[in-house]
């Protein structure tokens, strides 16, 4: 049991900061959004704050939390340039991630996000079961 | 204001996703192996987030206007089309080929940089490519 308090605690903290987000500035937390928001938008201030808010906070990994399992190993550049390449795209093609689709959408049960994240799950499955 | 709150929402979102292990993708891995060696530990994140998620919505369905902002720019599209459904696919195969989602792959820039500068240049790569197809389709 021990093993899940860690994820559930993230989980919170998570939910946490996207409805205190929400209810502050009526915006939801998407990455990919925001992420395209700091390359492409013209008020890039506050999304690249976050990006950076994000990247420090996502930096904490082995400093508060000990590591259940090491990181791979540096794995192959083209597997990662596909995978960047298919998140990149389809994230936006699709309107939204794991933030956007999984946590925000799915805490309103916003149909599209419900169909979208069955979908990315479905499809991240299958491909952990052809590639693994 | 805005900016210490925006900068505050990224550090605290990057904390939990740390705390969670989703910044590790051989955690993510592991939890979508669910015909191998499955590790359910991320079902708990999303359900902590979710449930933490719903009650900000009760609260936001009770008020007219956010407390910073003049009003609500939540998405209100209820369709499900074309696009929702193959964007949604393309970036689950890409998910499932690294472990990466955007957020804990932007953190790989620092917990993990030799493998972060590739994927999160091709992360950039494939967003710029849909804005420009879709900014050349608009005008």
């Amino acid at each position: 049991m021990e093993s899940f308090s860690l994820p559930l605690l993230g989980g919170l903290l998570i939910g946490l900061t996207t409805a205190a987000y929400l209810l502050l500035t009526g915006k939801v937390v998407g990455i990919s959004g925001i992420l395209a928001q700091a390359l492409f938008s013209r008020d890039r201030l506050l999304p690249f704050l976050f990006v950076i808010g994000l990247i420090l906070g996502g930096s904490a990994y082995g400093i508060f939390v000990e590591p259940s399992q090491p990181f791979p190993e540096m794995r192959s550049p083209i597997l990662l340039i596909i995978s960047g390449l298919l998140v990149g795209y389809g994230t936006r093609l699709g309107s939204g991630c794991t933030s956007g689709h999984g946590v925000c959408g799915i805490s309103r049960l916003s149909p599209r996000s419900l169909v979208a994240t069955a979908i990315f799950m479905t499809t991240a499955i299958i491909t952990v079961l052809l590639t693994k | 204001m805005y900016a210490i709150i925006t900068f505050l929402t990224g550090l605290l979102f990057g904390l939990g996703l740390a705390v969670s292990e989703m910044t590790n993708p051989a955690v993510v891995i592991g939890f979508l192996d669910i015909f191998g060696e499955w590790n359910p530990s991320l079902i708990f994140v999303m359900g902590g987030a979710v449930s933490i998620g719903m009650i900000g919505y009760v609260i936001r369905n009770r008020r007219s206007k956010p407390w910073l902002a003049d009003k609500w720019y939540v998405p209100t599209r209820r369709d499900i089309d074309k696009n929702l459904v193959l964007g949604a696919g393309l970036f689950g195969i890409g998910w499932g080929l690294s472990g990466y989602c955007p957020g804990p792959g932007l953190t790989a820039l620092t917990n993990n940089p030799m493998e972060g500068v590739y994927f999160v240049g091709a992360l950039i790569t494939g967003s710029a490519l849909f804005h420009f197809q879709n900014h050349r389709n608009n005008s």
